[in-house]
């Protein structure tokens, strides 16, 4: 049977409040207008506005309220609509949820799950189109992930709330329509990225809203001939160095694919990374390809040209191996 | 005055070690003589010459090994006077410089900057491995990024040392024969070069069909059984035929890509797969398969198999092939799944003929069948036309007849 990201999402939060009573879902638009990406449509019925709660529009006071109720004791699932939005909420997720375990030494901790959509694709422009995912995986004491299938969306859910300390879970927006065939749901395990597509001539790192690019890419290079592995990160903070320096050692070469700005970004990190740990089996520099650095154009055809895409990952694989680009 | 050079026989091939020279100065040659014997990794190889005259100089001394297009030897043609004192010619340098690289290389020959302005570019990796190989990155040609040495650039050129390194101690002390052990060793990397750059390059299609051989085989009982036994033709040889006549008529499915294109080639000389007793496999051509009777293909492959066992090969069986055929029946497989020879553009596979219920006219009945399989390149033929080559292989195995000729 074919079921969607969202509906995985929504059983996800379903299935917490079902099994565990200290879980809530709060944000905004969440209860009575069932989530701004319909995540969450019914749970207000099913569970009550004690524990499905429609906020205000106050991103650092409702962020705030989720901190407080997981140090007394709840599991919060606070959702942010989207990234852009979560700017507001940044001092009480970096100042304050990440940093109170390290601050009490030790004697509290904040078992808190934020959601929120993330990236661009949808003409939504500069204001509503960022992948921030980056920012959040500079801070230590706080865990970030990135769903990039239908069974993670599932999945990370579970083992996100029963973290004791805080958990950013980042929802590709394109990602909420995709669907696929999946048997039983189960959970993921969220400390480890994961080979997509193994493969001998090439390391394609992926994550989020860039992973079906990659395999994408990874399919038509296989008829030039070029056999690429795809790793999912899953785990943007902390990184699963692990699996991808295995992966390159094999390899000999990596692209790393982000929909983020360049500069700065978990890119850039993974490439440091893959040059610190396995610098002596590299036989190419490690390229990236990442969103073109610009307010993300509003204009269909110039956003769809600032973003990663199958035909520049093809692109920049095929240079590390001596094609011109 | 003509230039006699070292051919190459196969693609994986880009260097030879002269064994023995079996004319001398002062010989008359005649169009397909065979002057010398070569060894290459997989098999010791008589060369012919294919020019006529008289041997002028011999160039290259017995146990040294020279890239391919080296001249060996020059020949004073017919009518033609040789120059009173031979000029000595400066050979490509066994070293791998770029400049013998062969352009038959399975990689890609990129010229370097004439004047580098900048240290070496050599990736981490294949630096590592040079020092392994004790290989000098300096003398490698890059072919990576920005003409970067990678791991590749440097395998070859540990590959090419190697050989001439073995090459050159006959040089100190009488020449010695390889071992089976080396030569399999320096077969299974020529193997390798040549499979992988098929599998990198090749985008291979791939199709099956069920042949009934009923027909075939009554017909050749029949005409076996009038002949004693070394005169008898086995099945192995009417499958031969099979695909050389199918491969006349499908002409895009005979010859080679090369650069950018297809290019037919004008006969049918198929390859024939032969696994060797020590490990690996040559598959040497049978010259012009559909213009040849039966008994004359029986006895070419009774000759070719016992020959290529014995590594004592012709350089234009090992050069020639222009589609190869891979017969695994005798091991017992259904089918087999080939990998295409490149720069050849198809190969076909037969399985073991077994006994197999088919329906037939509305009944059913036991028959014996061969799967047949097509390993195509589909920048050279479509599988539209891939099946009906595969069909037209079919259809002649139903008349017999026709295959005799």
């Amino acid at each position: 049977m074919k079921t969607t990201y969202r509906t995985a999402v929504h059983d996800a939060i379903r299935d917490a409040l079902r099994d565990d009573p200290r879980v809530v879902l709060m944000g905004e638009d969440v209860g009575r207008y069932g989530g701004t990406y319909a995540a969450s449509k019914g749970l207000l019925d099913e569970f009550g506005p004690e524990r499905v709660r429609d906020t205000p529009l106050s991103e650092l006071g409702f962020v705030g309220i989720g901190i407080g109720a997981a140090l007394n004791g709840l599991r919060p699932i606070v959702e942010v609509m989207t990234v852009n939005f979560s700017l507001l909420a940044l001092d009480q997720i970096v100042n304050t949820a990440a940093a109170l375990r390290h601050m009490s030494g030790g004697q509290f901790s904040v078992p808190l799950v934020v959601r929120m959509a993330t990236g661009a694709g949808r003409q939504l422009a500069a204001q509503h189109s960022h992948s921030l995912e980056p920012w959040y995986a500079h801070i230590p004491g706080i865990k970030v992930v990135a769903p990039a299938t239908v069974e993670d969306a599932y999945g990370m859910l579970g083992p996100a709330l029963a973290d004791p300390d805080p958990v950013v879970i980042f929802e590709h927006v394109q990602l909420y329509n995709t669907s696929s065939d999946i048997g039983v749901l189960g959970p993921t395990d969220i400390s480890r990225a994961t080979v997509r597509r193994s493969g001998t001539d090439v390391t394609v790192v992926a994550y989020g809203g860039s992973l079906g690019k990659a395999l994408d890419a990874a399919n038509e290079l296989s008829l030039a001939g070029i056999d690429c592995e795809v790793v999912d990160l899953r785990v943007l903070r902390p990184l699963d160095d692990d699996t991808i320096l295995e992966s390159v050692r094999k390899t000999h070469r990596a692209v790393v694919i982000d929909e983020a700005w360049r500069s700065g970004s978990l890119a850039a990190e993974i490439t440091a990374r893959v040059m610190e740990g396995a610098f002596y089996d590299l036989d190419a520099p490690v390229a990236r390809v990442c969103s073109a650095e610009v307010p993300m154009p509003y204009a269909k055809h110039l956003e769809q040209a600032a973003l990663p895409q199958a035909a520049k990952i093809v692109a920049a694989v095929k240079s590390l191996f001596g094609e011109p680009q | 005055m003509i230039e006699f050079k070292m051919p190459a026989l196969g693609s994986d091939m880009d260097e030879g070690t002269l064994d023995e020279w079996l004319v001398k100065p002062g010989d008359k040659v005649t169009r397909g003589q065979v002057v010398a014997v070569v060894e290459t990794t997989k098999a010791a190889v008589e060369i012919e010459c294919w020019q006529e005259g008289t041997v002028h100089e011999l160039l290259v001394p017995v146990g040294e090994t020279v890239q391919v297009g080296t001249a060996l030897a020059t020949l004073v043609a017919l009518g033609e006077h040789a120059e009173k004192r031979p000029r000595k010619r400066p050979r490509p340098s066994i070293k791998p410089t770029p400049a013998a690289a062969p352009s038959s290389a399975p990689v890609a020959v990129v010229t370097p900057p004439t004047t580098p302005q900048h240290r070496r570019w050599v990736s981490p990796a294949a630096r590592r491995l040079a020092q392994t190989l004790h290989v000098d990155v300096d003398a490698v040609t890059g072919t990576g990024p920005q003409s970067a040495v990678t791991i590749s650039d440097v395998e070859h050129a540990a590959a090419t040392l190697e050989h001439t390194t073995a090459a050159k101690e006959p040089a100190t002390k009488p020449k010695t024969k390889a071992t089976p052990a080396e030569r399999a060793a320096q077969m299974r990397k020529s193997i390798a070069a040549a499979m992988s750059r098929s599998k990198r390059e090749i985008p291979h299609y791939y199709l099956a069909d069920e042949i009934i051989l009923e027909n075939s085989l009554t017909w050749l009982t029949t005409r076996n059984a009038q002949r004693s036994i070394d005169e008898r033709v086995l099945p192995a040889v009417l499958l031969l035929k099979a695909v050389g006549i199918a491969a006349e008529r499908f002409g895009e499915f005979n010859g080679f890509w090369r650069g950018d294109g297809f290019q037919p080639a004008t006969g049918v000389h198929v390859g024939v797969g032969i696994s060797l007793r020590g490990g690996g496999l040559v598959a040497p051509a049978i010259h012009d398969v559909p213009e040849k009777k039966l008994d004359e293909l029986m006895d070419d492959l009774t000759d070719l198999v016992a020959r290529a066992r014995c590594f004592s090969l012709r350089s234009s069986e090992m050069s020639d092939p222009t589609i190869t055929v891979t017969n695994l029946g005798d091991k017992g497989v259904d089918a087999v799944f080939g990998i295409i020879y490149p720069p050849q553009v198809a190969l076909v596979g037969f399985g073991q003929p077994a006994q197999r219920v088919c329906v037939i006219d509305g009944g059913i009945r036991v028959v014996t069948a061969v799967q047949a399989t097509l390993a195509a390149d589909h920048r050279a033929s479509d599988g539209h036309r891939g099946a009906l080559f595969l069909t037209a292989i079919n259809e002649l195995l139903q008349q017999p007849d026709l295959l005799e000729k």
